[in-house]
């Protein structure tokens, strides 16, 4: 029983050691946005602003002025690829589980194959395509492509093949045909799917750096990662201001982690080898 | 009830068509064209400034790798960060997931301090550790104070790669603690219960029980750990400007597909590369399924 006791405690070292190493940078970087230039430039090491001050997050926005601009375009850009991802694969994923139509078969290949592929290949020719279109520096640019995700068709499809037939069956009775039982009976059984596939969706959309970096090359059409990384460019030593911009970015996706923290965890099994 | 779901062949084709209508056309435009193309362009010289000019060149831009240093630098560091990266991250990930699996309280809290990384965005972390790595940064404070050495984090070539690599174990493996975690709540617990009643080690039920039940799982986690790494960019790309630098030291085989597509504007050749990355990261992929596959056998 002593020797268990030991055990135990190690055990929690580790995780509380593990767990102050993940906080650190957050913790770090918190603070450094509420500091002063001086104060960041001394090189001490205090969590705690001396000077506690809000210029920063003021500055950003004044000495940056397209700032607002990239934070709308980040949101209108990851709402509007969640807001479509989530039709579409639920559509596509529902399709390949449930109606038999012809070539039905060769679309899951197809999906399983687009699986498989890296899409460093996709970059170059997507690029010209785009450019082709007209669509370089363009929201459409940046939404279109990234509308359906293989990934989460799979997903959406294993969800469905394992859902009720008899609601269906029941909702066919009742004379609905299929796309009204689609969106009136499958899409709100569906919503732990659905929210697990938006917070994966968002997220990456939010985070991307290397599409916007390759296709936006106006200033004002910027998303905040891309925004981020100029900034970094232009005020090179100025870490309070790097990190309280970094801040603003990662606010939006804290909040959304917190909310739907639970459905999170669920979705990471739900993608996790099943 | 069979009559009301067939309205005839012609509906429910229709249906499914309807259905699949906006993937198809968003897939073939931007994912199944632009993989023929890449195949495509890979065999022609593209220029893009001007008129748009293709010139076939057969293999040319493949054969044009073999003698190209930079290519062999980028794939030497790429190789690196992936034989490093990958078993850390997933023993740590294993180990850490464990640990939480035990009887443990807290769990939650511990869970959701783990997550952090993984929601945030590369950009952000990159530039605060980039902050934290500074010559005069957190950092090297705290080792000094430790009286152990201090590093130029970013500016000396055998270190930088070596400072993405920390940052990326850090930042991946609470994602797949999570996952190892799921799957070592779906292990019957009567397999455990029988374990002990044959008098099985702690240690014992580990290697016979837990680990093989982890081996799907497992198998996951490297191959997509694996796809990751080799694609890794957005964190050199901010660390060195876009350059790879100091050196060479970061430069990965997508930046410098990068480079040759969008700063050199070599796009034919820049294809050919992408290819091979492919190629290189599909072989990988088959190597390690056979090996999974043939250790199930035994």
């Amino acid at each position: 029983m002593q020797k268990f006791g030991w055990v135990k405690l190690l055990l929690y070292l580790i995780l509380i050691g593990y767990a102050i190493a993940t906080f650190i940078p957050f913790a770090w970087a918190l603070s450094a946005s509420f500091k002063t230039l001086p104060e960041i430039s001394s090189g001490n090491i205090n969590f705690i602003p001396k000077d506690f001050t809000l210029e920063n997050y003021k500055n950003i926005f004044t000495q940056e002025p397209l700032f607002g601009r990239w934070l709308f375009n980040s949101v209108f850009v990851a709402v509007c690829v969640t807001a479509l991802n989530l039709l579409f694969n639920s559509m596509a994923g529902y399709a390949l589980a449930r109606i038999r139509f012809p070539g039905n078969q060769l679309f899951f290949f197809v999906i399983l194959a687009v699986l498989m592929i890296p899409g460093q290949i996709t970059l170059i020719p997507s690029y010209l395509i785009l450019k082709n279109l007209g669509w370089l520096n363009s929201y459409q640019g940046l939404i279109v492509p990234t509308a359906v995700n293989a990934t989460f068709i799979f997903m959406m499809r294993q969800f469905f093949v394992n859902f009720p037939k008899e609601l269906e069956e029941a909702a066919a009775m009742d004379g609905l045909n299929r796309w009204e039982t689609f969106v009136q009976i499958v899409l709100p059984l569906a919503k732990p799917a659905l929210a697990a596939q938006a917070i994966f969706i968002f997220m990456g959309a939010w985070n991307n750096f290397l599409t916007p970096l390759l296709i936006l090359s106006d200033k004002e059409m910027f998303t905040l990662p891309l925004g981020l990384n100029t900034f970094k460019g232009e005020y090179i030593s100025y870490w309070n201001y790097i990190m309280a911009a970094s801040m603003v970015l990662t606010l939006p996706a804290l909040a959304i982690y917190a909310f739907f923290n639970r459905y999170f965890i669920q979705s990471v099994t739900f993608t996790g080898g099943k | 009830m069979r009559r009301v779901w067939q309205r005839g062949r012609f509906g429910e084709g229709l249906a499914g068509f309807s259905f699949m209508a906006p993937t198809m056309i968003v897939m073939g435009v931007f994912t199944v064209l632009p993989i023929a193309y890449a195949i495509f362009l890979s065999f022609h010289k593209v220029r893009i400034l001007g008129e748009f000019d293709l010139r076939f060149i057969g293999g040319r831009n493949f054969w044009r790798m073999l003698a190209d240093e930079r290519v062999w630098i980028a794939l030497q560091n790429t190789f690196e960060y992936v034989v490093i990266v990958v078993p850390t991250q997933t023993i740590l990930a294993l180990g850490l997931a464990l640990i939480l699996n035990s009887s443990i309280r807290g769990k939650h809290w511990f869970r959701i301090i783990f997550f952090l990384p993984t929601v945030t965005a590369s950009a952000v972390l990159t530039l605060i550790f980039m902050w934290i790595y500074n010559s005069n940064g957190l950092l090297n404070n705290i080792l000094a104070g430790f009286g152990l050495p201090t590093y130029n984090w970013i500016g000396d070539p055998s270190v930088a790669l070596k400072s993405i690599m920390i940052m990326n174990i850090w930042s991946t493996a609470p994602l797949y603690m999570i996952v190892y975690l799921a799957a070592l709540q779906d292990i019957p617990k009567s397999l455990y219960e029988a374990a002990k009643i044959d008098g099985a080690s702690a240690l014992d039920q580990f290697f016979n029980i837990t680990l093989p039940f982890l081996k799907p799982v497992t198998f996951f986690i490297v191959v997509i750990g694996i796809i990751g790494t080799f694609q890794l960019f957005d964190q050199s790309y901010i660390f060195s400007a876009g350059s790879g630098g100091p050196n060479n030291s970061t430069l990965t085989v997508v930046l410098l597909i990068y480079q040759y597509a969008f700063k050199s504007l070599d796009m034919g050749y820049a294809a050919a590369l992408a290819l091979m990355l492919a190629a290189v990261i599909m072989l990988v992929t088959v190597i390690q399924r056979t090996i999974f596959k043939e250790e199930k056998l035994h």
